[in-house]
């Protein structure tokens, strides 16, 4: 089955580019619909906005890989990281920042945030976060229920967030295709949509779906689990006809017909194949190392298991899998499945081997701070002789994000030619005291603590209060 | 002192009998008294049985006294936060072990949470070794206008932690606390002042009632007495509201009836900072709070705390959203970020420590380092307000708190995934 799954990824793929003819297509637009899936039918349109070359200069940088840079400078040119360190060359007519005592860090991915969907006002109007009628609905897109204007993007952007995956709620088994987005000021969501990044799938274990599905099912964990597998045992037989189908008309079947879309389906034959990220809630340990041999069953990788409450307990097999954890920084007992939540889970799926920790935010209030939530994190595996170093906890709310959501190559951590995208604090950023002074969103400054100009106004809030007043 | 947890390695040996010890001194310290001495270097903190006994810098220390070189560390008061569940939570949503709201009750008012305190809930120990020694435990709205009396609790190793039974009463006023009422402000209003010309009516016409010969009453005449309190200025009530408009009118239903009225949550208090101050009512807020997050709150900022400490308005900074039921220790971080909004780092401790107190009346005994308080004293790594920071002695009412929890256990039990022994025998 897994052999027939590789080699049906490759096929689809080579038949997206070379396919040409069919009696479907010959006839019937949509013949031609259905067999060529368009695979980015709401595309972005973010454009980074022009911007002047610029230089940090002066700055204690932590570059969100690792590394810790005192006085040094930071040259942003075209959106992109042109030059990192300490003896940098100024180019001619930069805009210099004197960024002397302050801190210069990467941008902060907020791997778990619900803005847009839950957005603030929370009313039932608003709220669409979780499709709660059905424990699998895959078919849904989180993108399609962003709102742009949700006032709580401009505070995420005060705290420094520069890139968000936005993520349907955790009521379901299967809740819905996800999105990343860059916190950008946009009319639409495809203006704030990470060019190129993947979308995820996002599952969930546990409490939620057998609380909410208790009467129609699943009501137990082991529902839960008969009902993943019975969806990916769906998505195999449907991958499966459609693999027959590409072979027909591969081999110039005129009688070939295409089996019938479902847009749950797709989702999950994606996830499958790798294409679509599989981002799963998961509190408890026992749990999350059954989704392990879950996902070896079906031959799919689990980017990250989200909340992750109890990683801590098994964050070995954490490490062997290269699933990230993540985390909040000491949110616990608000439910059973969380009653074993402890201040050095971070630190301690950090510190195993190919640990892969992340600090996540769930919250649009915690978004604004996620920097002293991983303060609070690295100070707890201190105390119990982890070592952990400012620079390398920077990872855990930038590059480590970035990985899990395979985007680490364009962004994540200050390298010449990734997206400029950073923030100059006032101190040090794992203070209580220091605030977001600038954010720059591939080189662009999109935030000014004190510009009120550079600050995100939404539509809701125009004629209750005014521009730059402070939040 | 109880044996919270049986002591399983040396250091927890040595809390133990350190605890029994009847003389504390803590020497070396930055006492920050919260009092008009304000910050005392290289200060004495001697502690005699559950009190302070002595503050101040060249004290003589007492022969028996076990001493604890702070070595320069901020000492403070133990932390108060005023809206926590403890001793009436245990885990969120298992409802059997919760016992802070009601459902079906033939009354309101008079729900008294006291008798659901547990003294062994994990939450306690969870708390105090962050630094939080004293707290509001509050019962929650849930379809009621008044909820109920709160109760002080300490958070030390007695096994009765209430410090004040019906310490407040609590209700609510807004747009989704109007739905108790008929769903419009405008009913809230008449109900509660209703409910207050009804306990008066009552109190007046007792044998009357006895006798069936009084005009029928909105609430339970349990709940009449409950509010009687109120009225006679025994406990005052403590509102959740957020709009400054409803401030507005709370604060004429207060001055009608004589009600020594605090907002809690308040998040548009700014707004009407100068009238809070002349009214001298006092807000519960946590200064985090920035969002719209319904139309009761289109005007939270973070600036909330600085201007009502620039107006003059007594305040308590606490764990104010049910998110953080499970939280309450997080009161430092959220008066940090006060501090990083503009309030002074002073007002900030103040405002979980003596401005707590003094709201909820007990000043007398807690809040401040000063003779004859009780002996609730914290021994900080470092600035108490920062999120890297935590206390290295905790104590209350005169006992040295082990340092040790549920939550320090698991992580004890974890923190070595290659040794050998089952974690169940760990």
């Amino acid at each position: 089955m897994r052999r027939t799954l590789i080699s049906a990824t490759a096929l689809v793929a080579a038949f997206s580019v070379s396919f040409t003819a069919t009696a479907q297509t010959e006839t019937s637009k949509a013949g031609q619909l259905l067999a060529t899936v368009n695979q980015d039918p709401y595309p972005s349109t973010y454009v980074p906005r022009p911007a002047p070359v610029t230089a940090l200069v002066g700055a204690t940088i932590l570059d969100g890989a690792g590394n810790m840079i005192e006085n040094g400078t930071v040259v942003m040119a075209d959106g992109k990281v042109q030059t990192i360190g300490t003896n940098v060359a100024v180019p001619d007519g930069a805009v210099i920042v004197d960024a002397a005592g302050k801190w210069v860090t990467s941008g902060i991915i907020d791997i778990h945030s619900h803005i847009g969907i839950g957005p603030v006002p929370n009313t039932e109007a608003s709220g669409d976060v979780n499709e709660a009628t059905s424990p699998n609905t895959a078919q849904v897109w989180t993108e399609h229920a962003v709102w742009p204007q949700d006032p709580a993007f401009g505070r995420a952007i005060s705290g420094g967030i520069t890139t968000q995956h936005i993520s349907v709620g955790s009521a379901n088994l299967f809740g819905g295709r996800t999105v990343v987005v860059k916190n950008v000021p946009a009319r639409t969501t495809q203006g704030m949509k990470f060019p190129g990044a993947k979308q995820g799938v996002k599952m969930a274990c546990g409490e939620n779906p057998k609380r909410v599905y208790d009467k129609s099912g699943p009501s137990t964990r082991m529902a839960n689990f008969a009902g993943y597998r019975a969806a990916w045992y769906d998505a195999l037989q449907y991958q499966y006809d459609w693999d027959l189908y590409d072979a027909k008309v591969q081999q110039g079947d005129p009688a070939a017909k295409p089996p019938k879309r479902d847009l749950k389906m797709e989702t999950l034959a994606k996830a499958l194949s790798g294409e679509i990220l599989v981002q799963m809630h998961c509190y408890r340990a026992d749990e999350m190392a059954l989704v392990l041999d879950m996902a070896k069953e079906f031959g799919y990788h689990v980017s990250t298991f989200h909340h992750a409450v109890e990683a801590y307990k098994i964050a070995d097999l954490l490490g062997e899998a290269g699933t990230c954890g993540a985390m909040w920084g000491d949110w616990w007992g608000f439910k059973l499945e969380s009653f074993d939540g402890i201040r050095e889970n971070i630190a301690l799926v950090d510190a195993a081997e190919g640990g892969c920790a992340i600090v996540h935010s769930d919250s649009n209030v915690d978004i604004q701070r996620l920097n002293q939530e991983a303060a609070k994190a690295m100070a707890a595996g201190n105390r119990i002789g982890l070592n952990i170093s400012k620079a390398h906890a920077w990872t855990w709310l930038s590059l480590n994000p970035a990985k899990a959501l395979e985007i680490d190559d364009r962004t994540g951590s200050l390298e010449p030619g990734k997206m400029a995208d950073v923030i100059i604090w006032s101190g040090d950023p794992f203070s209580v005291y220091t605030q977001a002074e600038r954010v720059y969103v591939d080189g662009a400054l999109t935030y000014d603590r004190f510009d009120p100009s550079k600050q995100f106004l939404s539509d809701f809030e125009v004629g209750y209060t005014e521009q730059g007043e402070l939040k | 002192m109880r044996p919270l947890f049986i002591p399983v390695c040396a250091a927890a040996l040595t809390i133990a009998s350190a605890a029994a010890a009847d003389t504390l001194a803590i020497i070396n310290a930055t006492a920050h008294t919260i009092t008009d001495r304000g910050v005392l270097e290289g200060a004495t903190i001697i502690i005699d049985d559950e009190q302070i006994a002595a503050v101040g810098v060249d004290l003589d220390v007492p022969a028996d006294a076990l001493v604890i070189d702070a070595g320069g560390r901020p000492v403070t008061p133990g932390l108060m936060n005023v809206v926590s569940k403890i001793g009436l939570l245990e885990v969120g949503q298992v409802s059997a072990a919760n016992d802070y709201s009601l459902s079906g009750a033939p009354f309101s008012a008079a729900f008294d949470v006291t008798a659901g305190i547990n003294p062994d809930s994990v939450l306690i120990p969870i708390t105090r070794v962050d630094g939080v020694t004293r707290a509001v435990t509050v019962p929650s709205i849930r379809g009621e206008v008044f909820a109920g009396f709160g109760a002080v609790v300490h958070l030390g190793l007695d096994d009765d932690l209430v410090v004040e039974e019906k310490a407040a009463q609590y209700t609510a006023f807004g747009g989704r606390a109007a739905d108790a009422a008929g769903g419009a402000r405008g009913a809230l209003a008449v109900f509660i002042r209703q409910a207050f010309d009804d306990a008066e009516h009552y109190d007046k016409n007792r044998r009357d009632f006895e006798q069936n010969r009084t005009r029928p009453y909105v609430l339970h005449h349990l709940d009449l007495e409950a509010l009687l309190l109120v009225l006679n200025d025994e406990v005052p009530l403590v509102v959740d509201v957020n709009r400054a408009s409803d401030m507005r009118v709370l604060m004429d239903i207060a001055d009608d009836y004589g009600i020594r009225m605090i907002f809690n949550s308040a998040r548009e208090a700014w707004k009407v900072a100068d009238d809070l101050a002349d009214m001298d009512i006092s807000v519960i807020i946590d200064p985090s709070n920035n969002l719209p997050t319904s139309f009761d709150n289109i005007y939270a900022t973070q600036d909330n705390a600085r201007l009502l400490h620039e107006a003059g308005v007594k305040f308590a900074i606490a764990t104010t959203s049910f998110n953080d039921v499970n939280n309450p220790r997080n009161v430092t971080q959220i008066a940090g970020i006060g501090v990083a909004n503009g309030l002074p780092f002073d007002a900030a401790l103040r405002a979980i420590t003596r401005s707590p107190a003094e709201m909820f009346g007990i000043a007398d005994d807690y809040g401040t380092l000063e003779e004859g308080k009780d002996a609730d004293v914290v021994i900080w790594e470092g600035d108490p307000l920062e999120v890297t920071t935590l206390p290295t002695h905790v104590i209350i009412k005169g006992d040295l708190i082990p340092m040790d929890s549920r939550q320090l256990r698991l992580r004890d039990r974890y923190k070595d995934l290659g040794d050998d022994t089952p974690i169940q025998y760990r």
